[in-house]
């Protein structure tokens, strides 16, 4: 407890000064409403919001008594735990964040609204504010090659908000019959003066940003290396996150190597597998469904917050923890996962699992593999080969005639295969799968 | 005193010899000569003379491209820099980092290439986000994609391989985790599938010895060869193919009609 209230205390100036940013942030928005937009109420109301952060979090803040430093209620702490740590909050999280996405993107004429948008932010801003005087959530949300992650997070919110906003109004002038807004700056200007100022101006801002980055935080350097300390948890560089969780679910040789592979194949192909002319050089959502939606799949869902989720839920033994929970090395999770082949010959027919004479041939060894693994077997093939025609000739017959056999084909591949991770997570949550083909002696588990 | 009208002195300034040996071109401030200074300087001519207007738009553009080749000068330059101080030994290597940790006045050096190298991974995602939403990549710019992916991949890799030298606990750790993959590779792997198939007389060919992870590290774990082959990868290798693909990159940007739109 002692730790906990030196860790406010330090905390207090920054958050302090935090609060003022937020309240120059909304004090911009309301001058920004009122001169520009006259709406004058709106203009008041942000600059209410803006007067509690000068008027009454920053300088309880920055009085340093650890029991005035606002934090985030201890319910929603607890809450927020108990859901997102153990096996529980990986199956908590990834619905979370797939149904969170979902909601968004149905929901996204009315989150494209300025002031949800900014509701959002405002929202976010103050929760890690309130967190921060937490010391566990502080140590992992505060440690400096965390930093980018937390500044990706808000970026990209704020990034796919101004694309979303974009193609909501381009679509909806689409429906009344009018070109894209990009269609109106159709005219050409002189790059000198209007571009080279602009990305001169752009030089400056990322200069100055870079060096009060760089000041403000130092570059971490660890102890030096040793070979016998092996750290706990061990992790990949931040960007290779989504990969490492891959790993729970799949062996090495699918999460490191294939799949990593079917990725960056599967970008490039984009531009040749997307035949839809439309939504070229404007932003669109209604024109695009198929190609937007199963883009953001793959970066949103199955890229970033697996990121965020590696970066900061993972701790020692690749546990999950929550956001506020102390990241105890001795915490340990019960694993009994087990094989498909186990739960078909050993749980369904209660026999044995076949198993090859000790010194068996090559060839009657593969034989006695092929009879255990059989199910596995079919069912990868049949994933793999049998659904691609099943679904040329169903729900994507028209991008079958459209694309012709060779793209079609590598079209469904490509989406099988993005499709086999969150598969085989459902698989594992439900029914505690571990391999659904098991050849471990040829290194061969899928 | 006869009074003589004298000439301003900026004018005097370029039209001195000195002025007009450096610069090709009269100071852009007609519209004539906004057009050659595009045309006629080295710097400048990777633009075009005018662009649309949505191609200049902010909220079109988010900049993403621009500030990640901004960061990859950034990256550059105090990467030159960092050279100079640094020597990728085991005796040598966490020392050098220590000393300029503690022992440079106002040194922001390192926290400068290392800020600026997880800025460039994010707007380098960024900047594929925007193309993706734009529908950039679609016909005449397919192979310009191609080209970015390649990039994307560079850049992580460039990230990757620095990430090590510092060698510390998190370098070399954060190395092990991600090159253990490699061990696992198919058929090229000592623990991958099928690599078993490469044996002659039951001598297995493919072993910790001399697998794809391996090759990759220079030996069987993350040690002083491994510290050697990533800087040279990171200081020389993987800029080089990154700088020549930029160019690529960027011409093609000019030869396919901009950064985005159909032809």
């Amino acid at each position: 407890m002692h730790s906990e209230l030196k860790h406010i205390t330090a905390v207090a100036p920054f958050l302090g000064s935090f609060y003022v940013v937020l309240f120059l942030l909304n004090a911009v928005m309301a001058y920004y409403l009122w001169h520009y937009r006259h709406k004058t109420a709106a203009a008041i109301f942000w600059m209410l919001i803006g007067g509690v952060y000068i008027c009454v979090l920053s300088p309880l803040a920055l009085s340093g008594h650890a029991s005035m430093v606002p934090s985030m209620p201890e319910f929603i702490r607890n809450a927020a735990d108990r859901a997102l740590q153990g096996t529980m909050g990986a199956v908590v999280y990834s619905s979370a964040s797939f149904l969170g996405l979902t909601f968004l993107y149905l929901g996204r004429r009315f989150f494209v609204k300025w002031w949800v948008a900014w509701s959002g932010l405002n929202l976010a801003l103050l929760a890690l504010g309130l967190s921060m005087t937490n010391q566990n959530f502080y140590s992992i949300a505060a440690k400096p090659d965390n930093v980018p992650i937390v500044g990706l997070v808000f970026l990209l919110g704020f990034f796919t908000w101004l694309g979303t906003a974009k193609a909501v109004e381009n679509d909806d002038r689409a429906e009344r019959g009018l070109p894209p807004t990009e269609k109106d700056d159709d005219e050409k200007v002189l790059v000198w003066p209007d571009l080279v100022y602009t990305e001169l101006i752009c030089m400056i801002v990322l200069t100055a940003v870079l060096l009060v980055w760089g000041i403000g935080l130092k570059a971490p350097l660890e102890e030096p290396a040793s070979r016998v300390k092996t750290p706990n948890p061990s992790k990949a560089p931040w960007y290779f996150l989504g990969l490492q969780e891959m790993l729970v679910y799949y062996d090495p040789w699918m999460a490191g190597v294939v799949l990593p592979s079917v990725v960056v194949l599967g970008l490039m192909a984009i531009p040749y597998l997307d035949f839809n002319p439309r939504g070229n050089g404007y932003y669109t959502i209604s024109q695009r469904q198929f190609s937007y939606l199963t883009f953001q799949f793959g970066f949103l869902v199955l890229w970033v917050t697996l990121i965020v989720l590696g970066t900061f839920l993972r701790g020692p033994n690749w546990n999950i923890f929550g956001p506020y929970e102390y990241w105890d090395p001795h915490k340990v999770e019960a694993l009994n996962n087990v094989n498909l082949s186990q739960m078909f010959w050993e749980n369904l027919l209660h026999r044995p699992l076949p198993k090859a004479p000790t010194g068996a041939s090559g060839g009657a060894m593969a034989l006695v593999i092929l009879e255990r693994e059989w199910l596995g077997i079919a069912l990868t093939l049949g994933y793999l080969v049998l659904l691609p025609p099943i679904m040329a000739t169903t729900v994507f017959r028209r991008f079958f005639v459209k694309m012709g056999f060779i793209r079609f084909m590598l079209m469904s591949n490509l989406m099988l295969m993005m499709m086999s991770l969150p598969i085989k997570m459902v698989l594992r949550w439900t029914f505690n799968l571990k391999y659904i083909i098991a050849i471990p002696e040829f290194f061969l588990n899928l | 005193m006869p009074t003589t009208e004298k000439e301003p002195l900026g004018e005097i300034i370029r039209e001195s010899q000195l002025w007009k040996s450096v610069f090709r071109h009269p100071a852009p401030i007609d519209r004539r000569n906004r057009v050659v200074v595009m045309l006629t300087n080295f710097f400048l001519h990777l633009h075009p003379v005018s662009i649309k207007k949505q191609g200049i738009a902010l909220s079109y553009t988010w900049c993403m491209g621009g500030v990640t080749f901004f960061l990859f000068l950034v990256e550059t330059i105090t990467g030159v820099l960092l050279m100079f101080y640094y020597r990728p030994t085991l005796e040598w290597a966490y020392n050098d980092i220590l000393a300029l940790r503690d022992a440079t006045s106002l040194g922001i050096l390192r926290e400068l290439h290392r800020w600026g190298a997880h800025a460039m991974v994010i707007t380098v995602w960024l900047h594929m986000y925007r193309v993706f939403l734009t529908g950039s990549y679609k016909p005449p710019r397919e192979f310009n994609w191609v080209v970015g992916v390649v990039l994307l991949l560079l850049t992580l890799l460039l990230s990757f391989t620095g990430y090590l030298l510092p060698w510390d606990q998190l370098a070399i750790w954060a190395i092990t985790v991600g090159s253990n993959m490699a061990r696992a590779t198919p058929f090229l792997g000592h623990e991958g599938p099928g690599h078993q198939l490469f044996s002659v007389a039951g001598i297995e060919m493919i072993t910790s010895g001399s697998d794809a992870r391996f090759g990759l590290l220079g030996a069987r774990f993350v040690g002083e060869e491994t510290l050697n082959r990533f800087y040279v990868l990171h200081c020389i290798a993987i800029p080089l193919a990154a700088a020549f693909l930029l160019a690529i990159h960027f011409w093609r940007v000019r030869k396919d009609g901009g950064i985005s739109g159909p032809l």
